[in-house]
């Protein structure tokens, strides 16, 4: 029974962007090698911390979210542990409130990045619904 | 004499304040799920040293102010929020 997480963490600031891609990609395989789906995903790119964390005032974001069988969050987490480049994770289940946001954001941010085709054209349908209401 | 006493009760401060009626902002608006991925969100009820602001003022009920206080303690873990600070806003 595979269940849906999200996990956010926080790379240091030292990599360059292509070695922050890589540590992404690094832990995406993880995920998919033990047999997850990858359902959405989000870079927030360099952020300032609100309080130093590893002697670092910075540090880049990384959205994961995924469905996967709880045997495996285990595993991620003690690779997320064990990698210098991490300094700060979370990992958490989502119940059905979550995935119905999570969702939503997904949405909403797949719609403002990437110009889908699917996306843009049910935001147009949703105003011009709303237009007509009004 | 009328007029007097008017005047007197006049001078001393109302007793009864006409006050705004709390609410909850996550029943009202029907948020079911607080996410602490949003921390300007999450600073509306903190106050200026960062801490969680106490029900009695924010009005939000018991249900929602455990999520709300899940949510800013993973916020702060994150560092999207501080633990401690003098000026939040």
């Amino acid at each position: 029974m595979q269940k849906q997480y999200e996990a956010v963490f926080i790379m240091t600031p030292v990599l360059s962007d292509q070695q922050m891609k890589e540590t992404v990609d690094k832990f995406k395989a993880i995920l998919t090698n033990g047999g997850a789906e990858i359902v959405h995903e989000e870079n927030w790119g360099l952020k300032k911390l609100a309080y130093p964390v590893q002697h670092k005032s910075t540090g880049f974001y990384q959205l994961l979210q995924f469905q996967a069988d709880p045997a495996l969050i285990e595993k991620f987490d003690v690779e997320l542990k064990r990698d210098e480049r991490v300094i700060r994770w979370l990992t958490t289940a989502l119940d059905k409130h979550a995935v119905e946001y999570a969702a939503k954001r997904a949405q909403k941010r797949s719609g403002q990045a990437t110009e889908q085709a699917a996306a843009p054209a049910q935001e147009t349908q949703s105003e011009t619904t709303e237009n007509k209401e009004e | 004499m009328a007029t007097d006493q008017g005047e007197i009760r006049y001078l001393t401060p109302p007793s009864v304040e006409i006050r705004k009626k709390k609410y909850c902002r996550f029943k009202k608006n029907g948020i079911k799920y607080i996410d602490y991925k949003d921390p300007e969100f999450l600073k509306k009820f903190l106050n200026e040293q960062g801490k969680i602001l106490p029900r009695r003022i924010t009005g939000t009920s018991l249900k929602f102010q455990r999520k709300l206080s899940v949510a800013i303690k993973r916020a702060r873990h994150l560092a999207l929020l501080p633990y401690v600070t003098d000026l939040l806003k």
